[in-house]
C-alpha cells in the first residue's frame, strides 16, 4: 500500500497476464497476449482504434471474464465469481474511466468521499481532510461542493483522479487519460500521473493512443496489433520507434499512413 | 508496536514531530491536535515547528493529512515550519497538493441553497411562466411543422411513424386487453351490486355501456399509453439530448420537431382512436361476463338493454376523447424529452415528468370534455 513496503518487497509483479485470450460472442478481438507490468512502472497499452485496448484494460479491471488465460493481480488470479475475493483485489486498483464516470449527482467531495466511506473506518472529519487533500493533489482545492455538471472536460479528469487515488491504490489504471484534454490539460494530467508515481510509488496502467504521452511519460508500452490480432511488440517507445519490429509498429510510432517499399 | 506513530519532542528551541512505524489510512493515524494537547511536552515556547522521520516506515495519504493538520497548527500558533527532514517524496506531495489551483475563486457554478421564502417562491413562479411559455412554443412549432408537412413543403419520416405506430397497435394490446377487460368487469359489479338493491339489475348493461364508451375506454387506454408511450418517448429523446444527437439535428438545420416529434406525436394521434375502440369492445366483453353470470340475464337481453340505451354519439364522445389523448401523450412526452437537462438523472427525471403532465392533463381533459358534452346534450 506505500511506498517503502513496495521498495522492500520486489518479488512480484503488479500485474501479470499469461496466454490471455479476449473474445466478443464469436468474434476474435486478441490472442495469446503475455505480459507482466511491474511495480512502480509506468506501463503504456498502445494501439489503433478497434485494437481491443479498452477491452483488455476491461479484463485487467475485472469487468470481463477471459475467454482463455489468466490475469494475476499481485500473484493472485480475479475470481469474478467469488464476490468477496474479487471486490478485496478490485480495491487495491483505481481506475480512471475515459469520460471521468464521476457520479453526477453527488459532489466533487462526496464522489472522492463515496470509496472512504464504504471501505475505511475513518470518522467524518477525517475522510472530509483526506478528501481536500486528494482534490488539492490534483489542483482542485475548493471545488469540494461543485457538482460535475459545472466543471470543465479536464476538470472532470483531475477530479476522477482524485476519486481514483482517494484509497492510495496499488495500481492506478487510466482509459485515454487525454481524450477530449487539449494538449495543455494533456500534459498537465501526463505530470500528475508521473508525479503520483514517484511519490506514492504506485504502478501506472494507460490505455492511449496519444503518442505525445506515450512517448512522455511510459517506461514500457504494449502494441496491440489489429490485424495480427495479438500483441507484437513491448518495450520502451523511444526504442521501439528506433527499432520497429513491424511495418505496422512503425506507422503507428511515426503517425505515417505510407507502407515502407 | 512500541512506539508511538506521531510524537513530540523539545529540542531547544524547536518541537520535533516524530513519525515513528506504519502509517494507514485504515490504521487509526492520529490527529495532531490530538498530539498538542496530549504531549507533556511545552509547545508554548518553541519556535520551530520540524520534522524527524527516520523511523517512518510505510505510509500512504494519511501522513500527508497529518502533515497537513501539522502545518495548520503552526501557522496558528506562530511557528516556523521546517520541512527540510521529510523525505524527498513526501515533500514533493505536500507542494502539489500546496501548489495555487489555477482558479483560486472556486464561488461561480455552487447553487445557494440559503435563499428566503420570498425568493424561492418567486424563482418558482418565474420558473413555472418560462416553462408554461416553453410549452406554448412548443406546441407552436409542432403545429408549424405539422401544416408544412400537409402543404408537401416537409419529409414525413415514416420510419420512425410506423415504429410508433407498431409499438402502439401490436406492442400495446396485451396490456390495453387486460386492464379495459378489468374495468368492464369493475364497472359491471358496481351495476350488479348498486342496482340490484333497486331491482334494476337489468339496467347494469346501461351503465356497462355508457361507464365504457363515454369515459373508462378511452380514460383507461390514455393513461396505459402515457406510462408506455409518454415515458418512452421523453426516454428517447432526452438520451438523444444528452449524447448532442437533438444539437447535431439543429446544426444541420434539420428542425426536431419534424424530424423527431411529428412522427411520434401522429403516430399517437392515429393509433389511440383505434386502440380506444379495441378497448370499448373488451370492456363491454368483460361487463357482460360478469352481468350474465350473476344477474339472471341472458346474452342477448343484456345487448339489446345495451343497444337501446346507447347511441353511436357516445361511442364517437369515447373516441374523440381517445383523439385528444394521443395527443396529449405525444406532447408532453416529446415536450419533456426535449426539456431534458444534461446529467445522468435527466433522462429518468424526464420520463418521470412525462407521465406526471400526461396523466393530468388527460384527467383535465376529461374532465373539460364531459362538461361541453353535458352542455350541448351530447
Amino acid at each position: 500500500m506505500t511506498t517503502s513496503a513496495r521498495a522492500t518487497t520486489p518479488a512480484l509483479p503488479a500485474v501479470e497476464v499469461r496466454n490471455l485470450t479476449m473474445r466478443y460472442g464469436q468474434l476474435l478481438i486478441m490472442k495469446d497476449l503475455n505480459f507482466t507490468i511491474e511495480r512502480g512502472e509506468i506501463f503504456v497499452i498502445m494501439g489503433g482504434s478497434g485494437s481491443g485496448k479498452s477491452t483488455l484494460l476491461k479484463h485487467l479491471i475485472g469487468l470481463r471474464k477471459p475467454a482463455e488465460g489468466t490475469i494475476l493481480f499481485d500473484g493472485e488470479a480475479i475470481d469474478l465469481d467469488d464476490d468477496v475475493a474479487r471486490a478485496r483485489v478490485l480495491r487495491q486498483m483505481g481506475v480512471l474511466y475515459q469520460k471521468g464516470a464521476l457520479w453526477s449527482d453527488l459532489t466533487l467531495a462526496e464522489n472522492v468521499a463515496l470509496p472512504l466511506k464504504e471501505f475505511t473506518a475513518m470518522n467524518r472529519q477525517s475522510i472530509a481532510e483526506v478528501v481536500s487533500l486528494k482534490l488539492s493533489l490534483v489542483g482542485l482545492r475548493g471545488f469540494e461542493a461543485f457538482y460535475p455538471s459545472a466543471l470543465s472536460g479536464g476538470m472532470r479528469k483531475r477530479a476522477a483522479l482524485a476519486r481514483a487515488i482517494a484509497l492510495d491504490p496499488e495500481v492506478l489504471f487510466f482509459d485515454e487519460p487525454s481524450s477530449g484534454l487539449d494538449p495543455i490539460s494533456a500534459s498537465r494530467l501526463d505530470e500528475l500521473i508521473i508525479n503520483l508515481r514517484d511519490s506514492f510509488g504506485s504502478t501506472i496502467v494507460i490505455v492511449t493512443h496519444d503518442l505525445a504521452s506515450i512517448f512522455r511519460i511510459a517506461d514500457r508500452a504494449l502494441f496491440l496489433d489489429i490485424t495480427e490480432k495479438t500483441m507484437t511488440a513491448l518495450g520502451n517507445p523511444a526504442e521501439l520507434r528506433d527499432h520497429p519490429s513491424s511495418n505496422e509498429l512503425r506507422r503507428f510510432l511515426t503517425r505515417s499512413s505510407e507502407c515502407l517499399p | 508496536m512500541t512506539q508511538p506513530l506521531g510524537a513530540l519532542r523539545r529540542d531547544g528551541g524547536t518541537l520535533v514531530t516524530v513519525l515513528a512505524g506504519d502509517w494507514s489510512l485504515g490504521g487509526n493515524p492520529p490527529r495532531f491536535e490530538s498530539l498538542v494537547t496530549t504531549n507533556p511536552v511545552d509547545t508554548e515556547t518553541a519556535g520551530v515547528l520540524a520534522f524527524d522521520a527516520s523511523a517512518l516506515g510505510a505510509w500512504d495519504s494519511s501522513v500527508l493529512v497529518f502533515l497537513v493538520q501539522a502545518r495548520d497548527y503552526a501557522d496558528s500558533a506562530g511557528l516556523e515550519l521546517d520541512r527540510s527532514a521529510l523525505p524527498e517524496q513526501i515533500g514533493r506531495l505536500l507542494a502539489l497538493a500546496e501548489a495555487v489551483p489555477e482558479r483560486s475563486t472556486a464561488d461561480d457554478g455552487v447553487v445557494s441553497t440559503e435563499a428566503s421564502v420570498v425568493t424561492r417562491l418567486g424563482s418558482a413562479a418565474i420558473g413555472t411562466w418560462a416553462k408554461l411559455r416553453a410549452s406554448c412554443t412548443f406546441s407552436g412549432e409542432v403545429a408549424l411543422a405539422v401544416s408544412r408537412l400537409t402543404r408537401g413543403r416537409a419529409h414525413m419520416r415514416w420510419r420512425e411513424f410506423w415504429v410508433v405506430v407498431q409499438s402502439n397497435s401490436t406492442g400495446a394490446l396485451p396490456i390495453v386487453t387486460l386492464i379495459a377487460m378489468l374495468v368492464g368487469v369493475i364497472v359491471a359489479f358496481l351495476g350488479v351490486v348498486v342496482l340490484e338493491r333497486f331491482g334494476a339489475g337489468y339496467y347494469a348493461s346501461y351503465l356497462v355501456g355508457f361507464g365504457v364508451l363515454r369515459e373508462m375506454g378511452a380514460l383507461m387506454t390514455g393513461i396505459i399509453i402515457a406510462g408506455r408511450t409518454g415515458a418512452g418517448f421523453a426516454a428517447e429523446l432526452g438520451s438523444m439530448k444528452i449524447t448532442e444527437e437533438i444539437d447535431a439535428f439543429i446544426t444541420l438545420g434539420i428542425s426536431p420537431i419534424e424530424h423527431l416529434v411529428v412522427p411520434r406525436m401522429l403516430g399517437v394521434f392515429f393509433m389511440m382512436p383505434l386502440l380506444t375502440l379495441y378497448a370499448d369492445a373488451v370492456g363491454i366483453l368483460g361487463g357482460m361476463a360478469v352481468a350474465v353470470s350473476l344477474l339472471d340475464l341472458s346474452v342477448t337481453q343484456f345487448l339489446g338493454g345495451l343497444l337501446t340505451a346507447v347511441t353511436l354519439s357516445d361511442a364517437g364522445l369515447g373516441v374523440f376523447k381517445g383523439v385528444l389523448f394521443g395527443l396529449i401523450v405525444g406532447f408532453a412526452g416529446c415536450l419533456r424529452g426535449l426539456q431534458t437537462g444534461s446529467d445522468a438523472g435527466a433522462v429518468g427525471r424526464a420520463a418521470t415528468s412525462a407521465v406526471v403532465l400526461g396523466i393530468t392533463l388527460i384527467i383535465l381533459a376529461n374532465a373539460v370534455v364531459d362538461w361541453l358534452a353535458a352542455l350541448l346534450g351530447i
